[in-house]
Parts: C-alpha cells; structure tokens; sequence
C-alpha cells in the first residue's frame, strides 16, 4: 500500500513540476527551440532545476546499499556511444521540435485537453512499441553476448 | 538572437525544474527506478518481464493526475498553446515514440537523470536531439 502510494506521488510530483515549470505548452517549448528567433530561455530553468536537484540528492540515496521498496538500484548498465543512441535521439528531436511535446508533457496533458494529445500519445506508444520490436530483433552489438 | 522576455517565465520553470528532480530522486530512492517516461512507458506497451508493469502504471496515472491538482489548486487553466495540428501531431508523436524507443530515453531519462548522474551517453543523447530539436523548429518558422 504504501509503495503504491509513493509511485503514486512521484508520478504526481511529476506531472505537478511538468505543468508549473511551462513544459505541457507546445509553443513555449517551440519558443525555447526557436534559437534564431525571438528566443524564451525558460526551459533551460526546467532542466538546470531538476539535474541541479537530482545531481546532488542522488549522490546521497545511492550511498545506501538498497533502494527502501526493492532489492537494488536499477541503473543503466550500458556505456559508450553507440549509432541507436545517437539514430534514435536525432529522431527524437525532429518530433519533439515539430509538435512541441516530449513523452511526459505528451501523457501530463492527456487529462486536460485529451482531444488535442490523444491522438500524439496513441501515435506514440505505438512508436515506442515499434522501436522496442526493431531492436529487440536487432541486438546492440556491443550488448551482443559472446 | 533576441529574448522573449514577456514569455520568460525563470521562477516558475526552476521551481517546476526542481519539482521534476525531486520526482526523479523519489523513485530512485524508494523504488531503484531511472525517471525516464519513455522507458517507463515502453515497459507497459511492450512488457520486458511479469511483475515489472504496475510500478509503471502507478506512476503514470500520476503523472495523469499531477497536472490536474495544480489546475485545482491555482484555480485557473494551464496555458496549452498547440504548435501543430491535423496529421502533423500524430506524425510528431509517432516520431517521439521510436526515436525515444531506439535512443532509450528522453527529456526525463537522458535529460533529468542521465545529466545529473553525469552519463556520456546521456550527454551525447541530450546534445544530439537539442540540436535537431532546435534545426526542426528553425525549418519551421523560418524556412518553410
């Protein structure tokens, strides 16, 4: 129950910070891609805000052994920069620079104006399951075991 | 290069910012999980394991409901201001689906999480989709 409640928080603390910080509005992120045009600086407070607060916090929860409701901390194992990174991330971009949303202002708008972003996050989950299937049939080579 | 100071909004996007960081830390702490949406989101649409979707749904249907208590406490709308429309938006969203799928991770994973936890591939990966963000939208408004 309480683990619930805590998923539960996090997600709303989530979608609270998302809507206060100005990322749910489309033109206010085109307003901080348009570099060349009259540019809103704003969302670079977004991401100095949340790397400032989670740089230094998580150097202190991960000094412990164990996360408090699991068996240990799932961090990202692979390293080096491969060609799906960097493939998959310029992708990522172009959609995010011509709709103005990201996945979570995309799932954080759903309650507020479901005919304007439903039809995004349906086209997106479906992408999401598209990509998981090409390269679950493709394995990174450098994840590839010998 | 000129700033758009009536739409500067520095307070808000920090405490916001922060906001999202303490999310990020909250699940990291209690639950071990990397905040990444798209990741997130993958494991529902397309299951990795049993027993590894309803920490995914919880969240989510935070995230869901997150928007909607600030619009109850403030007591007014979230300015919503759509940059697309018609076939563009489901074009845009299936795009941000399988880049993120391939790229593994975006704005919250590589973005929030991967920066502060000083990745290199979170690095590249944030650096690679600023710039062709920023090239899509300049095409738009300026080219097209």
């Amino acid at each position: 129950m309480l683990r619930s409640l805590t998923l539960l928080a996090s997600g709303i603390l989530f979608g609270a910070g998302l809507a206060i910080s100005g990322m749910l509005n489309p033109s206010k992120v085109a307003g901080f891609l348009d570099l060349f045009g009259v540019w809103d600086p704003s969302l670079a407070f977004v991401m100095g805000g949340g790397v400032v607060a989670n740089f230094i916090g998580h150097r202190i929860v991960t000094r412990r052994t164990q996360p408090v409701f699991a068996a240990r901390f799932n961090l990202p194992t692979t390293s080096g920069i491969d060609s799906r990174l960097i493939v998959g991330s310029a992708l990522f971009g172009v959609g995010w620079g011509l709709g103005g949303l990201c996945p979570g202002p995309a799932v954080a708008s759903l309650m507020l104006v479901p005919s304007e972003v439903g039809l995004f996050v349906v086209m997106m989950l479906v992408g999401l399951a598209v990509g998981r299937v090409v390269m679950a049939a493709r394995p990174a080579v450098a994840s590839q075991p010998e | 290069m000129t700033i758009d100071f009536e739409a500067f909004t520095p307070l808000a996007s920090l405490a916001g910012g922060v906001m999202i960081g303490f999310a990020a830390l909250l699940l990291m702490a209690l639950h071990g999980r990397v905040m990444g949406i798209s990741g997130i989101l993958g494991g529902i649409v397309k299951p990795s394991g049993s027993g590894d979707v309803s920490w995914r749904v919880l969240f989510v249907i935070g995230t869901l409901v997150g928007p909607v208590i600030v619009m109850l406490i403030m007591g007014r709308g979230i300015d919503m201001t759509p940059v697309a429309s018609g076939l563009m938006l489901p074009i845009a969203g299936f795009i941000v689906g399988l880049g993120t799928a391939i790229g593994s991770g975006c704005t919250s994973g590589h973005g929030i999480c991967g920066l502060a936890r000083l990745s290199v591939r979170s690095m590249s990966a944030v650096g690679t989709f600023m710039v062709t963000a920023i090239i899509t939208v300049y095409i738009i408004r300026h080219v097209v």
